[in-house]
């Protein structure tokens, strides 16, 4: 009965916890509930995954309504790995909170937060197992506007217009969902992926499909922050709490290219996305620039929680030239990636609330000889710049490695020089930090700094943990991503 | 012990020592004492796994697989037997050196450099054993990260900038071109194991061939083929026993030896005697020699010419591996160890001539022989070695460089090399001469009489075995030139 359940219970059990989260009142009671909400989630999320690695693809009828008139949801591998994705980082995310959120935001607020914080879970994880693109709008729109409150929360007023900032780019894009969906069901009378998927053929070549088309692509682009729809992104990541930085990072763009793949592949059919609209060459171009452009403006930055919002772009743009190779080689190096970065912004965004929470900022100019102070700290930082760049032994190292073989398989090789160039320019931004935490002699005001509390050190040097073990042992991973890849190409040629 | 065990418990032991000396790192003596028991096991566990080799024994064991189809596996063959006898050796002695080093000249962060010193070593003993290219990959790129602190362990603004050129450069060459020629090589073949008479011949065209073949000469950047060179002379802000251990021998020594495994075991002799750009390539090798040999004439500081002479001598070996044929493949092998001993005693003598007299400059060293006669006389017989003059161990491995020359009928190399002879002999013999023959400054006299004579007795103790040892090879190069013969059979 329960396993029966369990894609429902993925998305149910967090939506019903968030409202008691304001009942609670009570910062460490909504605290311990979260935490016990996540770890909840990611037990299902498990179960789920395995069920799905062992008995394939699971549809569920939502309150047994069958599937085109009932809400489908539906979970391949690409949704599990995803799914698990999202709860892990839950779960590492919510022991760390507890004295992070304490310090950054008003003792009063802090209920609310840990209701968005699982109402915004709600949405992402809602947005993977769904199969119903109007279910897809809805819970987008759950994790869109949890988000907004959750960015807005940041301890600085400037959180406030980055919020405001994010809320009217994400308000366009989601907009943009709801016509390409509307226009689906237009054409098709149906709001069911795989329904869909079946009917467009017969309509495929009208205006209005490739306008829906369109619409869609725009719109999701705007909440991966694909380059040039990036420019919510930094503020949102430098004015955020530490928390919802990490978490965001890891999991909120993450979802979005989940969602365009499951456009691109589930319901528009590779064929029509990459051969009839031209998306392959779009999206190479604008992932090129994305990759280029943010990691150069990364270089420059010295606030560090910006650089790394800037590099997220540029990671995304590794992301998006996976799926631009419109090969099963590029769509599972783009899962690999998926599944690293969350891992490697996590940890780094992560190491960054620590410093936060001792120094109260993270520009490069006060976070000098910070590693003296902040030994663990500075050296997980040093760790998940390490896979960032894409050192051998990391994570980082191994999406690298699938994406050129992706690219050179496919006969870019320019591209597999662009990739490679974008390391270097990791190690430049990366390494500047270094320097300043390494080599400069701490100023007075730093005497009193101590090292971060062990409840936050450990999931730091957890997620640190799995970025070495994928470095050494990524075939899990791998298989994961191709299985997945396998899923979401499949479907289409079945 | 299995030789597998033992095998693995070569990278191991020095990978591991770093937990017991970061433990004691409040009692200095205890904490010496582990660095020079792991070195002299680690030699001890070389010299066993070196009987069971020559007996016919041959390891190989794969311990993860980081990738499908990419293991991380280590395997021995008679180059990297001969390379992990030459670091695991010169460690042993350089443990020594370090000691009397480090506290006469009141370096702080003692234990981190004895740390990392050994995860240094952890990462040569991997390349030497790798069994694959990318197994080598991992310890090549763990073997920059891990001598990076090594290297800007002054901690000031000088390390930082030489730290930056020296990861700019390691990380920079091997991130983009290196790991590129090991996709590519990748997906053309779809194995990257060192397999005798290469993997690569019948999948890729000559031309291509040949920028492939560029891509790996100029992304190994350890080896420092002009452009990718710079690192090696900013490296040398570390303290002497990591220029001398890591940067003339170890470090530098990884490159060449990667250079020469790709040559023999990825691209394989035959193959790569149809490959036309591995002329041009030996001509970049030659005109490294040559401008870096011009300008370590003009340096005054000590170090820096040394530094520049590396780079000169690593290009000897560059240039004797794209020889392309067996007697290049032994003068490059051979020629790895005969300049790892000398160059190494040139270094000692420097760290030794530093802590005793703080000169750091060649115009400084006037007389400097009568203060210092034991030590100046081991810098004398490793300059003759540089040179190749007999009865020292750079004869040897000059003889097979000419002698490879002449073979494959490159006058062009030849001619370099003898040009270079000279260039050698020019910048050191002058230091000699006036260490021997010129009078002291008034100045640097009474501060001698001040000051003490001779370097602390571990210094001397690890100058007079390596200057020895140059002298040694000289008369016994038997062991060295069995296993250089031996790789050269592997290329066929």
């Amino acid at each position: 009965m329960l396993l029966a359940n369990l894609p429902a219970l993925q998305v149910v059990i967090p939506l019903v916890s968030a409202p008691l989260c304001l009942l609670l009142r009570n910062p460490r009671h909504a605290w311990a509930w979260s935490s016990l909400v996540s770890a909840a989630v990611l037990a299902v999320a498990v179960m789920l995954a395995h069920r799905v690695y062992t008995e394939g693809t699971i549809s569920y009828a939502i309150g047994a309504w069958a599937t085109p008139w009932g809400i489908e949801y539906r979970i391949d591998m690409a949704g599990a790995m995803m799914v698990l994705i999202i709860a892990a980082i839950s779960a590492v995310v919510m022991p760390y909170a507890r004295r992070s959120i304490l310090h950054e935001i008003e003792y009063k607020k802090i209920a609310l937060f840990y209701t968005c914080y699982l109402l915004c879970l709600t949405g992402l994880l809602g947005i993977i197992v769904t199969g119903d693109t109007f279910n897809l709008f809805v819970f987008l729109e759950i994790s869109s506007l949890s988000s907004y409150v959750l960015i807005s929360l940041g301890s600085t007023r400037r959180a406030l217009t980055a919020a405001f900032q994010y809320l009217v780019m994400g308000t366009i894009g989601a907009t943009f969902i709801l016509i390409g969906v509307g226009l689906l069901y237009m054409m098709t009378g149906t709001l069911n992926m795989v329904d869909i998927a079946e009917r467009l053929p017969a309509v495929t070549d009208t205006r209005t499909i490739r306008v829906a088309f369109a619409f869609v692509t725009v719109g999701v682009s705007i909440k991966l922050a694909l380059f040039p729809l990036h420019i919510w992104l930094p503020n949102a990541y430098t004015f955020a709490p530490s928390v919802v930085s990490a978490f965001m990072a890891a999991t909120a763009t993450k979802a979005g290219v989940y969602v365009l793949l499951r456009f691109f592949f589930t319901v528009f059919g590779s064929q029509f996305s990459f051969a009839a609209m031209h998306v392959s060459e779009i999206f190479m171009l604008l992932a090129i620039a994305a990759i280029l452009v943010a990691s150069l403006v990364a270089v420059f930055e010295n606030n560090v929680k910006r650089m790394l919002a800037y590099s997220s772009v540029a990671q995304i743009g590794y992301t998006i030239l996976g799926i631009s190779l419109a090969s099963a080689a590029g769509v599972s190096a783009s899962m690999i990636q998926l599944f690293n970065h969350a891992m490697i912004k996590g940890a780094l965004f992560l190491a960054l609330g620590c410093v936060f929470l001792r120094l109260g900022s993270v520009t490069l100019k006060d976070m000098h000889g910070l590693a003296r102070h902040m030994p663990w700290t500075m050296a997980a930082f040093v760790a998940g710049g390490l896979s960032l760049i894409g050192v051998p032994l990391t994570a980082g190292f191994i999406s690298k490695w699938y994406l050129i073989s992706a690219a050179l398989t496919a006969g870019y090789w320019p591209l597999a020089v662009l990739v490679l160039i974008s390391s270097l320019l990791a190690l430049v931004y990366i390494w500047r930090v270094v320097e300043a935490a390494y080599f400069n002699v701490p100023g007075a005001s730093m005497d009193k700094i101590k090292e971060a509390p062990a409840s936050m050190l450990i999931p730091v040097w957890l997620l640190i943990g799995v970025n070495l073990y994928v470095g050494i042992d990524a075939n899990l991973v791998v298989s994961m991503a191709q299985q997945a890849a396998d899923a979401l190409i499949g479907q289409v040629l079945q | 012990m299995s030789p597998e065990i033992i095998l693995l418990a070569c990278i191991a032991l020095p990978l591991l020592a770093p937990i017991l000396i970061s433990a004691l790192h409040r009692w200095p003596n205890p904490r010496e004492a582990v660095t020079l028991l792991t070195s002299a096991g680690l030699l001890l566990l070389v010299l066993s796994l070196h009987d069971a080799f020559l007996q016919g024994a041959r390891p190989a064991i794969d311990i993860a697989e980081p990738l499908p189809g990419l293991a991380i596996g280590f395997e021995i063959e008679p180059l990297g037997m001969l390379f992990a006898l030459l670091a695991s050796f010169l460690w042993l002695v350089t443990s020594v050196y370090s000691i009397g080093y480090m506290r006469s000249h009141h370096e702080w962060r003692q234990t981190s450099f004895y740390s990392y010193f050994a995860v240094a070593l952890g990462s040569v003993m991997g390349i030497a054993f790798a069994g694959n290219l990318f197994t080598l990959f991992i310890f090549y790129e763990l073997l920059t990260l891990s001598t990076y602190p090594l290297v800007t362990h002054s901690g000031d603004n000088s390390a930082r900038e030489g730290g930056r050129m020296y990861l700019g450069y390691l990380l920079g060459t091997s991130l983009m071109l290196l790991l590129l020629a090991l996709i590519w090589t990748w997906s053309l073949t779809g194995t990257l194991d060192f397999r005798e008479g290469g993997i690569l011949a019948g999948t890729v065209s000559p031309a291509m061939a040949g920028l492939l073949l560029a891509l790996y000469i100029f992304g190994i950047g350890k080896a420092a083929v002009i452009p990718m060179h710079l690192w090696l002379p900013a490296a040398m802000v570390a303290p002497t026993p990591v220029s001398a251990l890591l940067h003339a021998v170890a470090v530098v020594k990884a490159g060449v030896f990667t250079v020469l495994k790709v040559t023999i075991y990825i691209f394989g002799i035959d193959f790569l005697s149809e490959v036309t750009a591995t002329q041009w390539l030996m001509y970049v090798a030659g005109a490294t020699i040559l401008l870096a040999s011009i300008v370590a004439l003009r340096q005054d500081n000590l170090k820096l010419r040394l530094a520049w002479s590396t780079v000169s001598q690593l290009s000897y070996i560059v240039l004797c591996a794209l020889l392309i044929t067996p007697t290049g493949i032994i003068a490059g092998s051979a020629h790895m160890v005969m300049h790892g001993f000398a160059k190494i005693t040139l270094f000692f003598c420097a760290g030794a001539i530093l802590v005793m007299t703080h000169k750091t400059r060649i115009s400084e060293l006037d007389g400097i022989g009568r203060q210092m006669p034991w030590t100046m006389a081991a810098f004398s017989i490793a300059a003759i070695s540089m040179i190749g003059i007999p009865p020292t161990a750079g004869f040897i491995s000059k003889w097979y460089i000419l002698l490879g020359t002449i073979e494959s009928q490159q006058l062009v190399a030849l001619g370099i090399i003898i040009i270079s002879t000279l260039l050698n002999a020019a910048y050191f013999m002058p230091i000699v001469y006036a260490a021997f023959f010129r009078e002291q400054t008034t100045a640097t006299a009474h501060e001698s009489r001040h000051n003490g004579a001779e370097a602390p007795l571990t210094v001397l103790l690890a100058i007079t075995v390596t200057a020895a040892g140059t002298l040694a090879l000289f008369f016994f190069p038997d062991k060295v030139l069995e296993l250089a013969m031996m790789t050269a059979g592997a290329g066929r």
